[in-house]
């Protein structure tokens, strides 16, 4: 066993509302440069919907992720993308790689002439020009283009994850009185077997042992762009102006003082959860070569118990420091993910071990138009999955690799707190129900208790659960500390510049 | 004196240039090492130009490495005519790629009002400077046939006598002047490097043939 540490996340899309203050508290931080202004290393989209970029999740397009060999023994994994000789040959044209269209060309408003147009019978406007060569432009897309566009026959509906829905699932989440969106917040997914790395023909991205942050080494990328295109869920992005490529570092400067990341620290909603998960680095080939269907449940058990002794010996063993080890014990995630079983990983089939796992979206409200014109709303909110407004074959689709059953089993246990919540606090709910909808969910009063307490009423300190990282220890042992002064942050000590 | 000038002095300066000047960058702004491409931006053209150019102009800078470097390897494949003659058709075709690919990039950054505002003043002197030189090149291959042939008892010598600290530059002096403006071309381009993009060229990321697809590093490895 050789354990290893991963500061995991999980996001509750039942509590998301949809206000992206996440992805602004991001870009004011790390993408407000030139080259980057097209970035989103947090972007919020309405889902069912096209996404950032556009049909992100179209890999016959992309080409993003790993898949198993066509082979019926021991089929080996490989990028979907290309691989290691077609890298060399595909080095200087990139064949699958989105380009600014696909994202959307930035640009900023020509406020000069509000004050500078000469006297005139028209009201001077402020144009639309384009950050990258000035020039005025027709704005054609921006981000979150299709943010609430749930149900549009425009967007929506190019949605890649409906082609697998049956028609007539498909035709009700686009009908009026029915529709169904949720919001998704995407971050990189800081992957076990993340594609990007795997794709960098520089070797310059890489996955940080101590907590698992992936990370381009911008010394050593070479802008060759193979990460953009490999990355399925394309969250690396190429900065056209310093010519390399870029993407989300979990805000390590602030996770290495105590800090939650700043999409964290900043979500209005409080969705976000942050905190250790053991895992044995040990499992990753196995558990990458099983069907899809089983692809969550082989994730799920390379995740350690952190209060198993063998595991904590075993964790020590390779190196994991007890700060570590006690916080993957009080780790909200591994709650979420490995003891009640409701966070689920985004598109699994891909294949790369993503770390971020999302509780997904319940939408109990059913109402509908009844023929003579009324409104029929449902009284009981909150009684069964079989009511509810949630299209299950879409969720798994997202979520857990086109199995139903986990997507199922997490709404049955989210609807059951919600009842027997409502029957200590309302009362209008008989203790018998409440224990009928505790007994199919498969949990016990004390475990509802625990989730309703995590999902609602949690404070900062248990929703960030920051492991020590004792980083000035790690440098004064290796360095001495003046050579490391001035190299916190971004890790660079001059801007960075577009070379020669 | 004008021929010691340009074809001992000359060249000297710009391999000192650039080899000094590469390293110096390396060590002291490993940042500004990339490929600076601009496909994000524009992808037709680029797919042509960039594809047209390298798969022409990287054969055929290999071809005249190993005409320096190993000339009686060189020499034995040209042995017959007929070797010769599929050596000399071959070569047009990897130069005539190469002039393609590079005119459309040259056409591309001109046209597009996007790549134009990325573009610096040396990437046009790069990029016409190479545009030239295969111009250059194709008349020489063009104008004097069998290249291949009396590349290895002209141009060889010449550079194996730099190579070696003992310049002879009368084995190129005499040669007419579109041969004159290639070699000092190549060795102009040769001393731009470190001052220009084409540092990339130093970057080829030949490791990623055997390296492992996942790297994991430790800040500082905490094992017993």
């Amino acid at each position: 066993m050789k354990v290893r540490s991963q500061v995991s996340m999980v996001f509750h899309l039942d509590k998301c509302i949809g206000c992206h203050t996440c992805s602004i508290a991001c870009k004011n931080i790390w993408t407000d440069r030139p080259g980057a202004e097209y970035m989103w290393w947090n972007n919020v989209e309405t889902k069912p919907g096209v996404g950032f970029p556009t049909q992100w999740e179209d890999q016959e397009k992309y080409h993003g992720g790993w898949e198993l060999e066509d082979k019926p023994k021991n089929p080996e994994l490989k990028l979907k993308l290309q691989n290691r000789l077609q890298t060399f040959a595909n080095l200087f044209s990139n064949p699958a790689m989105p380009t600014m269209d696909d994202y959307y060309e930035p640009w900023t408003y020509n406020y000069g002439d509000l004050f500078n147009s000469p006297l005139g019978p028209d009201q001077p406007t402020a144009r639309p020009i384009s950050r990258i060569d000035g020039k005025p432009i027709d704005i054609k897309a921006g981000p979150n283009w299709d943010d609430d566009l749930g149900g549009s026959n425009i967007y929506a509906v190019k949605d890649p994850l409906l082609a697998d829905m049956n028609p007539e699932d498909r035709q009700r989440l686009f009908s009026i009185e029915q529709l169904f969106y949720f919001y998704m917040p995407r971050i990189c997914n800081h992957c076990l077997n993340a594609a990007c790395v795997g794709a960098c023909p520089s070797g310059a991205i890489y996955k940080r042992a101590e907590d698992g942050v992936v990370l381009i080494n911008q010394d050593k990328c070479r802008g060759w762009r193979m990460c953009v295109s490999a990355c399925p869920y394309k969250k690396t992005y190429y900065n056209w102006s310093t010519g390399k490529s870029e993407k989300c570092i979990l805000c390590y400067p602030r996770l290495e003082t105590g800090q939650a990341p700043a999409c964290f620290h900043s979500c209005v909603g409080r969705i976000r959860y942050l905190g250790v998960l053991l895992y044995d680095a040990d499992q990753i080939p196995d558990a990458l070569k099983v069907p899809d269907e089983q692809l969550v449940q082989r994730q799920r058990e390379m995740i350690l118990d952190p209060f198993d002794p063998k595991v904590v010996a075993a964790a020590k063993e390779s190196g994991v420091p007890d700060g570590v080890i006690t916080a993957a014990q009080n780790s909200p995630v591994y709650k979420y993910v490995k003891e009640w079983e409701l966070a689920l990983p985004l598109h699994p089939e891909y294949r790369t071990l993503p770390m971020l796992f999302y509780v997904p979206p319940l939408l109990p409200v059913l109402n509908a138009t009844q023929e003579n014109g009324t409104q029929r709303v449902e009284t009981d909110l909150f009684t069964s999955l079989e009511k509810a407004r949630v299209p299950v074959r879409y969720m798994s689709r997202t979520l857990s690799a086109g199995n139903d059953e986990l997507v199922i089993k997490a709404y049955r246990k989210m609807i059951a707190v919600r009842i027997y919540k409502r029957h200590e606090t309302v009362g209008d709910v008989t203790e018998e129900e409440a224990n009928a909808a505790l007994e199919k969910a498969g949990m016990g009063a004390e475990e509802a208790e625990a989730i309703y307490r995590l999902t609602s009423l949690p404070t900062y300190q248990e929703r960030f659960v920051i492991p020590p990282y004792s980083r000035e220890g790690d440098i004064e042992e290796t360095y001495d500390p003046q050579q490391r002064k001035a190299e916190t942050g971004f890790g660079r000590r001059q801007a960075p510049q577009r070379g020669l | 004196m004008t021929d010691i000038l340009l074809f001992v002095v000359f060249p000297y300066v710009a391999l000192a240039i650039g080899i000094v000047g590469t390293i110096y960058r390396y060590l002291t702004n490993q940042y500004s090492f990339t490929s600076l491409s601009s496909q994000f931006l524009e992808n037709d053209l680029q797919f042509w130009g960039s594809t047209l150019w390298h798969y022409g102009i990287l054969p055929t800078t290999i071809i005249h490495i190993a005409g320096f470097a190993i000339p009686k390897v060189m020499a034995a494949a040209h042995g017959t005519p007929e070797l010769l003659y599929v050596s000399e058709l071959a070569g047009k075709i990897l130069g005539i790629m190469a002039l393609v690919g590079a005119g459309i990039l040259l056409y591309r950054r001109l046209t597009s009002s996007k790549i134009r505002a990325i573009t610096t003043p040396v990437d046009w002197v790069i990029l016409s400077l190479l545009f030239a030189q295969v111009f250059f090149g194709l008349i020489l291959a063009f104008v004097y046939r069998w290249g291949a042939a009396w590349f290895i008892y002209t141009a060889t010598p010449w550079m194996d006598s730099l190579a070696l600290f003992q310049p002879a530059p009368q084995f190129v002096t005499a040669l007419p002047l579109a041969h004159k403006v290639h070699f000092l071309t190549g060795f102009l381009l040769f001393a731009l490097m470190p001052f220009s993009r084409l540092v990339h060229i130093v970057t080829v990321p030949v490791s990623y043939l055997w390296r492992n697809f996942q790297l994991v590093i430790w800040t500082r490895r905490r094992v017993m």
